[in-house]
């Protein structure tokens, strides 16, 4: 069988490639983070599969590996995951009425995947950026699981500074968030809220309640961009 | 430590819920532009709170210590655009060499 990738794809697919590349070396810090917290290998690997979503899945066991309770990592992570659910909209009218597809199709319906179909000017190219950005990073994202994880148990995560590793990821995703006004004021305002509610409610909760800062968001901002 | 099955499936079958409601459940309408605004300031706040919880709390103490260090060099990092794997890294090396001293 002959395989021939055409030159209007060509870009697509290298993009799609190194973005996934990245994400690996990202799950790979995952692994180790999660392990480190106490997770079991399967564990980290089945978050990895099946919930799907890099942010929750960080910020859940970040919660854990301090002493917060699963409701406080469970309430964090969901509401790192609703913004996926704006993503499904935007990205919906580009996908046929097989509900089959859909279905399937929901499960890569992240920053990345979405950040590269809207990229695209015509509906082949959306569909092939989807979905090669969608398998490329689903696998390599799961391998960098496993191996950090693997990897991970041999470590001893206070010694190795492993909790500020998490912070350190944390930044690198903040930066795209920090290009809007909206933006820095919600990151500013919800770090803050973090840190002064820290002595009055149990841990993992003040996380939760930095979620308020996403109401500076009712007042209509100019040139608002995504990540 | 209080990690379980129980959040692995849990966290599953919630972000699952929300990638689907979009895609499937509400199709082709939209939502009011207020709620999507806010809705994608999500990250923004939350990351930032683990950040600085993250940094200068230990339990329910205000505390700072070897992490704020991290932090610094972190940020220096991440503005200098460096690979994420070296920003991770040189961050938790600082704090794991101040820990030792």
């Amino acid at each position: 069988m002959k395989f021939r990738i055409e030159p209007d794809v060509r870009p697509v697919v290298t993009s799609a490639l190194a973005l996934s590349g990245a994400v690996g070396v990202f799950a790979l810090a995952f692994g180790v983070l999660a392990v480190g917290a106490g997770a079991s290998v399967w564990q980290t690997c089945a978050l990895s599969f099946f919930a799907f979503t890099g942010a929750s899945q960080m910020s859940a066991m970040s919660i854990i590996s301090t002493g917060g309770t699963v409701s406080a990592a469970l309430g964090s992570g969901l509401l790192l995951a609703a913004r996926n659910g704006v993503y499904g909209l935007a990205l919906s009218p580009y996908f046929g009425e097989s509900l089959g597809k859909r279905l399937l199709a929901a499960h890569f319906v992240i920053d990345e995947t979405t950040a590269m179909m809207t990229a695209q000017t015509n509906p082949r190219l959306q569909k092939i950026a989807f979905w090669t950005t969608a398998i490329a990073l689903f696998s390599l994202w799961n391998l960098g699981t496993l191996v950090g994880a693997v990897l991970g148990g041999s470590i001893d995560p206070h010694t190795y500074g492993l909790d500020v590793g998490f912070t350190a990821a944390y930044i690198t995703m903040l930066v795209p968030h920090l290009r809007t006004k909206n933006g820095r004021i919600a990151a500013a305002g919800g770090g803050l809220l973090s840190v002064a509610l820290a002595p009055f409610l149990p841990v993992g909760l003040p996380i939760l309640a930095s979620g308020l800062a996403i109401f500076v968001g009712v007042k209509p901002q100019r040139a608002q961009v995504s990540a | 430590m209080n990690m379980s099955w129980t959040l692995v499936i849990w966290l599953s079958i919630g972000a699952y819920a929300f990638k689907m409601l979009g895609f499937v459940v509400v199709g082709s309408r939209t939502l009011p532009d207020v709620l999507s605004r806010c809705l994608m300031l999500i990250p923004a706040a939350l990351l930032g709170a683990m950040v600085l919880n993250g940094t200068f709390t230990d339990a329910q103490s205000i505390v700072i210590d070897e992490r704020a260090v991290g932090l610094l060099v972190a940020v220096v990092a991440a503005w200098r655009k460096l690979p994420l794997i070296v920003v991770v890294v040189l961050a938790a090396a600082t704090t794991a060499l101040l820990r030792m001293a």
